[in-house]
């Protein structure tokens, strides 16, 4: 029989293919059904974030941060006030942190359900996605109760938070983190020994730590690998420290230990989330924001009365924050990774540069190292346990 | 936390030597610039020291000056996880003068540098495949250069006769306003409207 030759087979996956969670376009190379190749052409929802920043000032940057990763929006602001916080060398009241701990723990549930279900949804499971989404839907209401918005919040302010908690929002918190670990449980009792699932995942996109570490793995992705880094244990910023929590670590590396991670540190993240509440309640209303008025506008109610809180207002809302010159990276521990912001201030009331060091770009830029030689089929599966938000990778 | 940056940046000078033009400690950030091209010399010594063990590349982007005779700096951050700390490199470069590429030493870079290149025109010597990443195909100039306006050069449409997409000068129904909410009391180095003859009385 004569020999045939076979040639490799290109195809393009998205832009506007449903598993690939946004806008991503990816040029495959197939070898039959091996994947012998991945350029990932992103940039598909690039809006410029960092040079839009430049030209505004420090709380007017605040909501792109909503815009970068918009399952957890939170967690992002939280990395830029607290680098503009270091380099005005102020301290947050305690108030303060233990509501942003919890809002950015309830980011980080949003995000993880978000992120389960889907991989689910990727490997082929419907119904993990709708439950999913009801539990989502009432994290967004607590969001909203609080700042107003369900997704862009705008509620972290450099400083502090921009209003109180009512007593009551904080109680129903409360009574929901039960109700949640049990549904939770469901989500979990239907995936987690699920044949098909398990089919799909395990040993799968399998990462070791030294080559993780090398591409700029971080979060969950070396937390799978083995490695127990978690910037919240390890570099505690914020009252992460006197919270008590575990942290999940994978051994065999693949995208179901990523899986069990995820799952393993919602029920964590509702574990502190309790602890800021019980805090709360125990200590008390107090101030959520720093009394000065260079950096934080007065009360409503004083502007009444005070022709000087008038005029702070006035220039708090013209002028802004002048942040003292300097250059500083912060980093937190995002749902998805290590979330950096590398901010250069000029000593004017506008950023002189903003990067923006997105986990999600490390994550992506490893889909050709990660996927070579596995098939089509389990592209996708890596995908979704990459945790891949094109608003952040893009910015 | 200041006696542990001052240990670390104490073996960092001790591994870089004569490396180092200038190393500070500020805001809880150790920094240390290099000459540009020392770049992957230094880097590639911080990963293999194994008293250091920067062996995780955290971020590389550009900074632009305009006023500086080079006006690019490119910024690198690693990070020791055994040592639990952060480092900041920084070297100078301008539009014409090539960057050694890192991605050798740290296969993370490989993005960020198109990244770099995208937005500033940095070009890094030895990249295995320097092209666009962000903005558009087939788009023209760096836009996170300072002197990059802020509403770019050309819009987009969808063009019903030709039935394609198309690329037009930008068109904007009002000028681009960039207010200036600088108090004037407090040290702005320009002169304001209608004060142009008071600031030539003040001199005669």
């Amino acid at each position: 029989m004569a020999e045939k030759q076979i040639k490799n087979y290109n195809i393009n996956f998205g832009p506007q293919h449903p598993a690939a969670h946004g806008v991503l376009r990816m040029v495959l190379e197939l070898d039959g059904e091996i994947v012998e190749r991945v350029d990932p052409h992103i940039g598909l929802l690039h809006r410029g974030t960092e040079k839009l920043i430049e030209y505004k000032n420090y709380m007017q940057a605040v909501p792109y941060f909503d815009r970068l990763d918009y399952v957890a929006p939170m967690n992002q602001e939280h990395a830029f006030v607290l680098a503009a916080e270091r380099l005005l060398e102020i301290e947050v009241p305690r108030r303060a942190q233990l509501i942003r701990v919890l809002f950015s723990e309830i980011g980080r549930i949003l995000a993880h359900i978000l992120n389960v279900t889907t991989q689910a949804l990727d490997v082929g499971a419907l119904t993990p996605p709708v439950w999913g989404f009801e539990l989502r839907e009432e994290l967004m209401v607590f969001y909203e109760r609080a700042s107003g918005a369900r997704l862009h919040a705008a509620y972290f302010r450099i400083g502090g938070v921009h209003q109180d908690l009512p007593e009551k929002l904080i109680q129903d918190i409360k009574d929901w983190i039960p109700t949640f670990n049990k549904r939770l449980k469901d989500i979990d009792d239907l995936l987690t020994g699920n044949r098909i699932f398990k089919q799909r995942n395990v040993d799968i996109g399998v990462v070791s730590l030294e080559d993780g570490l090398a591409r700029g793995f971080s979060g969950v992705m070396v937390r799978g690998s083995g490695l127990p880094w978690d910037l919240r244990k390890s570099q505690p910023y914020e009252c992460y420290e006197e919270m008590e929590f575990e942290i999940p670590v994978g051994k065999n590396c693949d995208c179901y230990d990523r899986y069990l991670i995820r799952m393993q540190e919602m029920y964590e993240a509702a574990k502190i989330m309790d602890q800021c509440i019980d805090k709360l309640q125990a200590e008390g209303p107090g101030p959520i924001a720093v009394d000065n008025k260079k950096i934080n506008p007065p009360k409503r109610s004083e502007m009444k009365q005070s022709m000087e809180s008038l005029i702070h207002h006035f220039k708090m809302h013209t002028e802004g924050v002048k942040v003292p010159a300097g250059e500083i990276y912060v980093a937190i521990e995002a749902p998805k990774g290590e979330f950096g912001v590398y901010l250069v201030a000029d000593g004017s009331n506008k950023p002189y540069r903003c990067h923006i060091r997105a986990p999600g770009f490390a994550h992506l830029q490893a889909m050709e190292f990660v996927t070579k030689g596995h098939l089509l089929a389990d592209a996708s599966a890596i995908l979704g346990s990459l945790d891949i938000v094109f608003g952040e990778v893009d910015r | 936390m200041s006696e542990k940056l001052q240990e670390v940046a104490e073996l960092v000078s001790l591994a870089l030597g004569d490396l180092i033009k200038t190393s500070t400690i500020a805001v809880g950030d150790l920094a240390i610039t290099v000459e540009r091209d020392d770049i992957v010399e230094v880097l590639t010594r911080l990963r293999d020291s194994s008293t250091l063990d920067f062996n995780c590349f955290i971020d590389l982007c550009g900074v632009d000056y305009p006023t500086r005779p080079e006006r690019f700096e490119v910024v690198y951050h690693l990070l020791s996880m055994s040592q639990n700390a952060r480092i900041r490199i920084k070297i100078s470069t301008d539009e014409d003068t090539t960057v050694q590429s890192i991605v050798d030493v740290f296969p993370a870079a490989n993005w960020y540098e198109r990244e770099t290149f995208d937005m500033y025109g940095i070009l890094f010597d030895g990249h295995p495949d320097l092209r666009r990443l962000l903005t558009d195909y087939g788009f023209e100039g760096y836009p996170l250069r300072k002197d990059f306006p802020m509403s770019g050069f050309v819009e987009v449409r969808y063009d019903d006769e030709q039935k394609r997409v198309v690329y037009e000068p930008i068109k904007l129904l009002q000028d681009f306003r960039n207010f200036d909410f600088l108090s004037p009391w407090e040290g702005t180095d320009y002169v304001l409207p209608g004060d142009e003859k008071a600031e030539q009385g003040g001199k005669a």
